[in-house]
């Protein structure tokens, strides 16, 4: 099932033409890989939906783009409750400077208000289990997030998302700033995750695009040039600049 | 030649840097020398506890606990006026105001800094203090309540421009994250900002509070300067600063009362000593 369908999708800063006609449908309970090489819209694209793009000024959006069949770009709509239902890890691991316990109750505070101190427990400890952190930090949930590893930092990051039950994780480079074997067990994860949610992610890692993604896009100048099942377009591409793309000749 | 005139700019320019640290220890000794003889005819503990200041009369009472508290009455006041004030107007500026108003308000607060405090003084004089003395139906204005507010507005430049820095210099992700987690701006500010930038706000607080207690031109002129133990903020008080300044003129060269001056001088520097350091862990405590 098609969870997010953009239809003529097309975006601005300015006079700069970010995105061009984009229509896709990412489909539910999948990894959805969007590659292209750098400043090709593809970070872009993907804070198009949950509307991280609205901080900058001077963006201008137009076409649809439907998330469960809502238009999230429809003016009236609630920021709030999209950006819970659709949470982001971005590309260098950012836990706020609180406790772990705190970066995890973090969504819980904001939008649940009062909780009992059990409700919250009990939050910590389911989040940091899908995210295999709890044997490791159990004991020391209260100590400050800043202390932890890169690769513990980004699994927490993915927890704070799993506590505020997003179903679409839209993921930027998640892996960019860890090392590689940090990288497969992240990306073992994802592949965990996909059971419940609607994973997106951008990366210029071909490979990583490759093992993960059930899907992928490729985009190019702001366009997006090829979208399909990821076997197809890594083994045989239907355009030639996909082609050139993935055997290395630019990018 | 020319080997020479490199050497002796050198050790010019080196000299010029030790005459700052050189001026800091003489001051230092002479306020020592000086202050310290007073503990020849009353113990230390007399001096900081007692609670008689009459420094001419004779034998001359020579306690400071009422310009102690005098000048603590006064510098809470102030910091409960101006922390939260000057705390949320950089909240304001750095995250909130848009770039127009936030360049005015900058160049305002900048203003506000440069404003003497003697002119400051005087406006609290003839504006403030009657007016504290008829909402309060005083027998005077001129009461620590109108000191507090007065120097609320010195430190408030201090407060406002340094804890605005440790805004700004949170990394954006931190924002960024909080706002894609559904965070509003509020939350974020509340919950991610704030805490994040704590230690340079404490910072900012404790300058603020140093910028306070040495202050003592505009709380000379409104607070009344009774050396009475004051037990609320609707009385005359007379602060540690305003003693110094009041009486140095007046005390004869080597009297009893000339090197309790020099005391209060003594307990002066130790407070804002500590305030400083204070400051300057907080400021460093990241790196």
């Amino acid at each position: 099932m098609s969870k997010i369908i953009t239809e003529n999708l097309n975006l601005w800063y300015g006079n700069f033409h970010a995105l061009k006609d984009i229509n896709a449908r990412f489909q539910e309970r999948r990894i959805t890989a969007i590659i292209g090489p750098s400043g090709c819209g593809k970070s872009t694209l993907l804070r198009v939906f949950n509307r991280m793009n609205d901080l900058i000024e001077g963006v201008r959006t137009t076409g649809k783009v439907l998330i469960d069949a809502t238009d999230i770009l429809a003016n009236n709509i609630d920021l709030v409750a999209l950006r819970r239902k659709v949470g982001m890890v971005f590309q260098r691991p950012n836990p706020f400077p609180l406790s772990i316990y705190e970066n995890i109750v973090f969504g819980e505070r904001i939008h649940g208000g009062k909780s009992s101190r059990s409700k919250l427990d009990e939050i910590v400890e389911t989040s940091l289990k899908r995210v295999f952190l709890w044997e490791e930090l159990k004991d020391k949930l209260h100590k400050s997030a800043l202390n932890l590893s890169l690769e513990q930092k980004q699994r927490l990051c993915i927890a704070r998302l799993i506590a505020v039950k997003s179903n679409i994780l839209l993921m930027d480079e998640p892996c960019s700033s860890l090392d590689p074997q940090a990288t497969s067990r992240v990306e073992e994860l994802m592949r965990e995750l996909k059971n419940n949610y609607t994973i997106i992610i951008v990366t210029h890692n071909m490979q990583q695009a490759a093992r993960v993604s059930d899907d992928t896009g490729f985009m190019l100048l702001g366009e997006l040039v090829e979208f399909g099942r990821s076997e197809d377009i890594f083994t045989a591409p239907k355009d030639k600049r996909t082609e050139d793309y993935i055997t290395g000749r630019y990018g | 030649m020319r080997k020479f005139k490199e050497f002796f700019l050198e050790k010019l320019i080196f000299i010029c840097g030790l005459a700052s640290i050189l001026f800091v220890l003489l001051i230092f000794f002479f306020l020592l020398k000086e202050g310290l003889s007073v503990f020849k005819t009353v113990s230390p503990l007399k001096f900081i506890m007692g609670r008689n200041w009459y420094p001419i009369s004779e034998p001359p009472q020579l306690g400071i606990f009422p310009l102690i508290l005098g000048s603590f009455i006064v510098t809470i006041g102030a910091v409960v006026i101006s922390v939260p004030v000057g705390v949320a107007c950089a909240v304001y500026i750095a995250e909130i105001a848009p770039p127009k108003i936030k360049e005015i308000l900058k160049a305002g607060i900048e203003l506000l800094a440069a404003i003497p405090s003697v002119v400051l003084g005087f406006i609290g004089m003839v504006t403030l203090v009657p007016w504290v003395k008829h909402i309060f139906g005083l027998p005077t204005g001129l009461t620590a309540l109108s000191g507090s507010i007065m120097l609320a507005f010195m430190a408030m430049p201090t407060i406002v421009s340094i804890a605005e820095d440790a805004l700004y210099a949170i990394p954006k992700s931190y924002k960024e994250g909080a706002l894609a987690l559904g965070a509003t701006h509020w939350q974020s500010i509340w919950r991610v900002l704030l805490p994040a930038a704590s230690s340079g706000i404490l910072a900012a607080v404790m300058l603020g509070i140093g910028r306070v207690i040495g202050e003592t031109m505009a709380v000379m002129m409104i607070t009344g300067n009774a050396a009475v133990i004051p037990h609320t903020l609707l009385v005359p008080v007379r602060t540690l600063t305003a003693t110094i300044a009041a009486e140095m003129g007046e005390a004869v060269v080597g009297s009893q009362h000339y090197f309790a001056l020099f005391a209060i001088g003594i307990v002066l520097f130790a407070i804002s000593f500590a305030i400083n350091v204070t400051a300057d862990l907080f400021l460093h405590k990241d790196k």
